[in-house]
């Protein structure tokens, strides 16, 4: 399937004898031995690799949890807690499984990112962005799947959340919903089912890096100048030794990041709430999803309001997957012909901007949509006063200011007579909230993609350099006066 | 991209200051003084603290609120309190099977005759609860569910110290006044506190005067719980003090328990040691976590190390 002539040459005369009815270890050699790959390609480009040791290990450890797991809504809250405490090394697996997940969804958003800056989505690797785009949203549904199994309070009404949100889809909607949790609410069945299809998906995610990966191998790598292979011996070299060996170092990183985490703060990206045991009758306070669902949610969460007859819940469902169908178009919306964003000064720039857009987002996910942005710069909250007045109607008096309103309060009070049923309360000073700046973010979310198109046919590029190979060694020539701009 | 990594940084800071203003409400829960011996990437259990632990959990706590998720035999397991390398098998610790068998539990298993017993607890059986479900609990306690403790200091913000800070943060009783007004020629009898005497408080100032916060019946007033203090709070609702009402009073008072090895049982030591015993009951195998994070860090630490070595050596001919 890979794009270049085969070296293998079977050395046995079992090679031999099985290259002419299987040539398995000629497909292994051309793809992970053999493969031409651009010798300029830097740290940004290890995350592939990193991610596939994300998937073997969720995968690895999950199956072993799933052995000691009970799917029912009376037993999997306790079940996991036996996993922790009774299971030998049962905790390890739980804390590398529920951190892994973390894990995954950093090395992918940096690997999404990767793709954007150097434009690894244009031509000819649409369709391996693509399977990409379908791996995320798989990664997303395994994850949501994988976060009721521990039957806690965050599992159980986030999940509520989430999957009320097909309910707002008009006509189908109810039924959709009923549909997939097996019935009228959140029960048993939708527990196991939920379990079920997220022992699935992570096997469906496979299949799909297996796809992304020929699609890979097809076109070959992109890299850094966006420049395309010409000389295949002047521009790229063997992926064995040269990237295992790169690939291996950057793992052995993340994996410390990793370790980090499962070994000395094995519960700081989780949250206190889902060491509570599921009760549909107690809502808690704040219902948040893991840290990297948050932007979608602050997008779910910005729009509240009707546009014509789509209601403010449908038009957020909307928005939100939007966010994430516009992954699927991008090569189409970006129209320039340069890929590479280190010679598109301008739209380097804007890329910068969408990846704080993307942070900031998250932070507004995180926060209550009614808190101020900046609480400093919001004013003294006024006190209202709501009575009876003598002609029955209910009436109000605005006090603001320091203490001395307060006191204005009490004495006009005092005032009134004790029919009025007075009662005094804190009306918070009006000021910039995450709820506005969620939409402000939204709308620039989407604004990116918006002038990727307009800008790709107007902008004006850096002279692309003549190859990979010319690109190397421009930028490795010896320190002179002038500095050379490198990256 | 010198700009971008700063503004990538300040943004990353301020979600992490957002996250954690994100609670509000309460006062934030603070850890005794020194700290916990727990804490840091090689921080242990104080055995004897949690020992005393167990003491004041059995004393107090554990009539009202149950451990479901703990057998007796977890504490003579490694890392738990009454652990004994002589017996690696907890069930064997004779010390560990006296402590069970001090709670007649039900049998949850039927005897020959299809009855279930009341006898003395094993190491294998679960922690005895105080009642037999949820209903019984409540009908116990004014309408209030008094949680099960096995995983209380991983299921609140704070942990230990947020055990600590509530149980040591109660307005002493001295502070409660009664109240009494006229409402409608009614005489009403209220108990209040003075939020200007709580001095617990510390930084927090109540504005003019007299500020009450009424007790409600079978609640009691603690900063550290979540909730609101608006409603019950006569002042000015800007300054309302932090923290909510819970249904459980202040249990601990100086020498409710007489801890077995002469340690003094102040308030302080006993909210001490209770929460660091929760904190144990939370997460037993912290001990053998930090272990195997230990031989874990030291060994990708080195095989970080001979890859960088060997990448440089692989790619030292080649321009890239």
């Amino acid at each position: 399937m890979s794009g270049h002539e085969s070296n293998y040459t079977p050395n046995s005369a079992f090679e031999r004898w099985l290259d002419k009815r299987l040539p398995i270890i000629r497909f292994a050699n051309d793809t992970a031995i053999s493969f031409p790959t651009p010798k300029n390609l830097n740290y940004w480009y290890v995350f592939g690799g990193i991610l596939a040791v994300c998937l073997a290990i969720q995968i690895i450890t999950g199956v072993i949890l799933a052995m000691h797991y009970e799917a029912s809504v009376d037993g999997a809250f306790a079940s996991v807690e036996r996993i922790m405490r009774d299971v030998p090394f049962g905790w390890l697996l739980r804390y590398i499984h529920a951190n892994g997940a973390s894990m995954f969804f950093l090395a992918v958003y940096l690997h999404m990112f990767r793709g954007l800056y150097y434009g690894s989505y244009k031509a000819p690797r649409e369709v391996l962005w693509i399977l990409g785009c379908i791996i995320y949203l798989l990664m997303m549904a395994t994850a949501f799947l994988g976060y009721m199994l521990p039957w806690g309070q965050m599992s159980y009404h986030g999940a509520n959340v989430i999957t009320g949100l097909f309910g707002a889809i008009p006509l189908v909607g109810e039924s959709l919903q009923t549909w997939i949790l097996g019935g009228p609410s959140i029960g048993n069945q939708t527990l196991q089912r939920f379990f079920s299809l997220h022992y699935l998906l992570p096997f469906m995610i496979a299949a799909v890096v297996i796809l992304h990966i020929w699609a890979l191998h097809v076109p070959g790598n992109n890299n850094p100048t966006g420049v395309e292979v010409q000389d295949v011996e002047k521009d790229t070299v063997p992926f064995h030794p040269y990237y295992t060996v790169k690939d291996g170092f950057a793992i052995a990183v993340f994996l410390i990041m990793f370790a980090v985490f499962v070994f000395y703060a094995p519960t700081v990206l989780g949250h206190a709430d889902n060491y509570v045991e599921a009760n549909p009758l107690v809502t808690p306070s704040h219902i948040v999803p893991e840290w990297y669902m948050l932007p979608f949610y602050a997008i779910l969460r910005a729009i509240t309001f009707d546009i014509g007859p789509i209601d403010a819940k449908l038009l957020g469902v909307i928005f939100m997957f939007a966010a994430i169908a516009i992954l699927f178009v991008v090569p189409w919306l970006d129209t320039s012909k340069v890929k590479s964003m280190r010679y598109r000064p301008v739209a380097r720039q804007f890329f910068l901007g969408f990846v704080a857009v993307c942070l900031l987002l998250g932070w507004c996910g995180a926060a209550n949509p009614d808190d101020a942005v900046i609480p400093a710069l919001r004013g003294e909250a006024s006190l209202v006063v709501t009575y009876t007045d003598a002609a029955g109607a209910v009436a109000s008096a605005t006090y603001a200011g320091g203490d001395e309103a307060y006191e204005a309060a009490e004495a006009f009070m005092a005032t009134l007579p004790a029919t009025a049923g007075a009662s005094l309360e804190a009306v918070p000073a009006p000021t910039f909230l995450f709820r506005h700046l969620s939409l402000i973010l939204t709308f620039m979310y989407f604004g990116y993609f918006v002038l990727l198109f307009f800008l790709g046919l107007s902008e004006k590029t850096k002279p692309l350099p003549e190859s990979i190979h010319k690109s190397v060694l421009k930028a490795h020539k010896p320190k002179t006066g002038t500095a050379v701009p490198a990256e | 991209m010198k700009t971008f990594r700063i503004l990538a940084a300040s943004l990353a800071g301020l979600a992490f200051a957002g996250l954690a203003h994100a609670a509000g409400g309460a006062k934030h829960p603070h850890a005794p003084d020194g700290g916990w011996p727990f804490e840091g990437a090689t921080g242990q259990y104080d055995k004897a603290s949690v020992q005393r632990g167990y003491q004041v959990y059995k004393q107090v706590c554990s009539s009202c609120h149950s451990m479901k998720l703990l057998s007796y035999r977890n504490l003579g397991e490694k890392g738990g309190p009454f652990y004994d390398p002589e017996f690696p098998n907890p069930n064997d610790n004779p010390f560990v099977k006296a402590l069970a068998a001090e709670n007649e539990i039900v049998s949850p298993v039927p005897n020959d005759a299809g009855e279930f017993d009341l006898r003395p607890a094993t190491p294998a059986d679960r922690f005895r609860s105080p009642f037999p479900n949820d209903a019984a609990a409540r009908a116990a306690n004014g309408g209030a569910l008094p949680p099960d403790l096995s995983v209380i200091t991983k299921a609140r913000v704070g942990g230990a110290s947020y055990i600590y800070s509530l149980l040591t943060g109660y307005p002493d009783f001295s502070l409660y006044e009664d109240r009494i007004t006229e409402e409608n020629g009614e005489t009403v009898y209220t108990t209040v506190i003075d939020m200007a005497k709580f001095e617990k408080l510390g930084e927090y100032m109540p504005h003019h005067g007299p500020a009450y916060l009424i007790q409600p019946t079978g609640q009691y007033y603690n900063p550290y719980m979540a909730g609101d203090t608006k409603p019950n709070y006569l002042g000015d609702p800007r300054h309302a003090p932090p923290g909510g009402f819970l249904a459980m009073g202040p249990q601990l008072t100086d020498g409710r328990v007489e801890y077995t090895d002469g340690t003094q049982a102040t308030v302080d030591q006993m909210a001490h040691d209770v929460s660091q015993f929760l904190a144990w009951a939370g997460d037993p195998k912290l001990q053998a976590r930090k272990e195997v994070g230990l031989a874990t860090m030291v060994y990708l630490g080195i095989l970080t190390i001979l890859l960088w070595f060997s990448y440089k050596r692989i790619w030292r001919k080649v321009e890239h």
